[in-house]
């Protein structure tokens, strides 16, 4: 879900992911009209209300109803799951599992974040001036996020493959020892957040050249006027003024990296041992990813970590508030 | 800007493209790979000898699976636009009392990791028996595109000229006069990168398939890959030529939805 653009930057000046949504107003307007017709309103709105309750409330609240009983699958079957409060929290957080998958997760998200955004950010400006071609080239860049993740997934399990992998056979030739990439616990985590990378890049991208486009040349002509050179201006111009978007993009990165679970799950499956074990991937595996499917615990993981990606959201939402106040 | 040709620009932009999308290729020249050249060493760099056993295979055991990602992937779209279309409608003309709210919720629902998702529906779906069907599977994959789908239609409608809106009252139209008549054929282009979005989503989902249909007997292409890789880790040619079938929709998506997405933002740049 690392693809997933959402409705970004909405009220940053951006473009939207991708450029999806049209040009959109700053905020929108609110009327104090006492409308007659706000039945119609209600109605209108009605499936979304339904559908929010239903297929929203209802599943989350169920999964903290599975968090703080002890379900099994014959409990699954007969309903009659013990009622054990928060053991289950107790249980995770004294998991050996949990510092790794931790420590793991902060260094897949900060590791793609990085490179993601820098590299999106070098890309973006090097896309700025149009050259021939550039458009083009710009919109081939959008492959990798369009592709299905299990696609792109197990392309990249195939390159990094120990015996018969392209990166491989690549070192070897030029005399380097072979990387044993996803079966060594030393490479693992490297190698699906190289994948995940590659994968976020277009995302950073497409916002980061829009935010671009929304400073104004006259302000690099001045700077060249001043005799600013071209990495002058990067760091004088483009850098703060490209501050508000950097920062909705790296949050918003955040959020759907800490959600990551198809890229790890089918290059490793969270192993060997734990040692590519996100918390995303260590709820995926307790619930689905074994013969002995354990609801419980997987639950309460994965409440964890939608506490830790609501924490970075509202601190996004935070910033594009603050954003909208001073625009 | 561009009087003279910066030839060294477009070099290195065709550079970067080339390492960039290397993967895809390496998909590509994979799935046209003859079986025993998988583990020649060094690798074959382009397929000289090029067999389509990979696709035969495809076409042989995979087409149900591609069907029902079709049908997931248009079931997600009709349900997407019938929620959201109107919600959008509601939020964004008709002043809809606590709509600010409400976005603030949807903007909360984008942030709740799937894989939670996935467990909630799996309790839920277990008493309704609704495991491995694929109404579950489509309802499931929305909840990604929904929240999307409305706070996109919703910025798009807030920006219809109200002249227009209020010319439809002096006629006559009630509200839903004036959404079938006016403000649906307006948002047609919003209609159509909402719609994209959905089928593409629900086309790639592999979460969701692998947890609620796994015990299916129509599971989608997804987890046609997927289960490839864990039966015969031999046969990388099939398993690549499954993989560049999955991404005819978003190659399509991408000749295609650059022109509607381009469409969608003219209008939006003509309107006040």
């Amino acid at each position: 879900m690392t693809s997933n653009p959402a409705v970004v930057g909405q009220r940053a000046g951006t473009r939207g992911a991708a450029g999806t949504t049209p040009a959109v107003p700053p905020v929108r307007r609110r009327r104090r009209t006492l409308n007659p017709s706000q039945w119609a309103a209600v109605g209108f709105a009605a499936p979304l209300l339904v559908y929010l309750v239903v297929f929203y409330a209802y599943p989350l609240w169920r999964n903290i109803d599975l968090s703080i009983h002890d379900y099994t699958i014959r409990a699954f079957v007969q309903g009659d799951a013990e009622f054990v409060g928060l053991e289950n929290y107790a249980d995770v957080f004294a998991s050996s599992t949990f510092p790794t998958a931790l420590l793991n997760t902060a260094l897949f998200t900060f590791g793609s974040i990085a490179f993601q955004f820098s590299i999106g950010l070098a890309l973006a400006v090097f896309f700025r001036s149009s050259f021939r071609l550039s458009n083009l080239l710009r919109a081939l860049f959008l492959v990798p996020w369009l592709l299905p993740l299990i696609v792109s997934a197990s392309t990249w399990a195939w390159m990094l493959n120990s015996e018969n992998g392209i990166v491989n056979s690549v070192i070897t030739a030029f005399g380097g020892d072979q990387i044993n990439w996803l079966t060594s616990p030393d490479t693992a985590l490297l190698s699906v957040t190289i994948a995940n990378v590659w994968l976020g890049i277009p995302f950073n991208l497409v916002i980061l050249y829009s935010g671009l486009q929304n400073i104004p040349g006259e302000v690099y002509e001045a700077a060249s006027l001043d005799g600013a050179g071209a990495w002058r201006q990067f760091w004088s111009v483009t850098f703060p003024l490209l501050r508000p978007v950097s920062a909705i993009t790296i949050l918003l990165g955040l959020i759907y990296t800490l959600k990551v679970v198809d890229v790890i799950w089918v290059m490793t499956t969270g192993g060997p041992g734990d040692s590519s074990t996100t918390l995303a991937i260590w709820s995926y595996r307790e619930a689905f990813g074994t013969g002995q499917p354990d609801f419980s615990p997987a639950a309460a993981v994965g409440n964890l970590l939608i506490v830790i990606a609501l924490v970075f959201g509202f601190l996004h939402l935070q910033l594009q508030r603050r954003q909208e106040a001073t625009s | 800007m561009t009087g003279r040709t910066v030839w060294w620009k477009t070099a290195l932009g065709v550079f970067f493209t080339l390492v960039m999308l290397f993967p895809v290729y390496w998909m590509v020249n994979v799935s046209f790979t003859q079986t025993g050249d998988l583990r020649a060493d060094p690798p074959h760099w382009f397929p000289w000898d090029p067999t389509v056993e990979g696709y035969q295979a495809v076409f042989a055991q995979q087409l149900p699976a591609l069907a029902t990602s079709l049908l997931v992937g248009l079931g997600c779209v009709l349900l997407t636009v019938v929620i959201a279309a109107p919600a959008g409608y509601a939020l964004a003309l008709l002043h809809l009392r606590g709509g600010r709210t409400l976005n603030f919720l949807l903007l909360v629902a984008q942030m709740i990791p799937a894989v939670v998702m996935a467990m909630g529906f799996y309790a839920v779906y277990n008493n309704l028996g609704l495991l491995n069907t694929i109404p579950g599977l489509i309802v499931a994959d929305s909840t990604v595109a929904v929240p999307f789908g409305v706070l996109l239609f919703t910025a798009f409608m807030s920006g219809i000229p109200r002249e227009l809106l209020s010319a439809a009252r002096v006629d006559g139209a009630g509200p839903w006069r004036t959404f079938t008549s006016i403000v649906l054929p307006v948002s047609r282009n919003s209609m159509l990168t909402v719609s994209l979005f959905a089928f593409l989503w629900a086309w790639s989902d592999f979460i969701f398939a692998s947890t609620l249909n796994r015990n299916g007997d129509l599971i989608p292409i997804t987890l046609g890959i997927y289960h490839y890789i864990g039966n015969n880790t031999t046969q990388w040619n099939a398993i690549m030529a499954t993989a560049v079938v999955a991404s005819v929709p978003a190659a399509i998506l991408l000749v295609v939805a650059q022109r509607y997405v381009a469409a969608g933002v003219t209008a939006g740049a003509v309107k006040d």
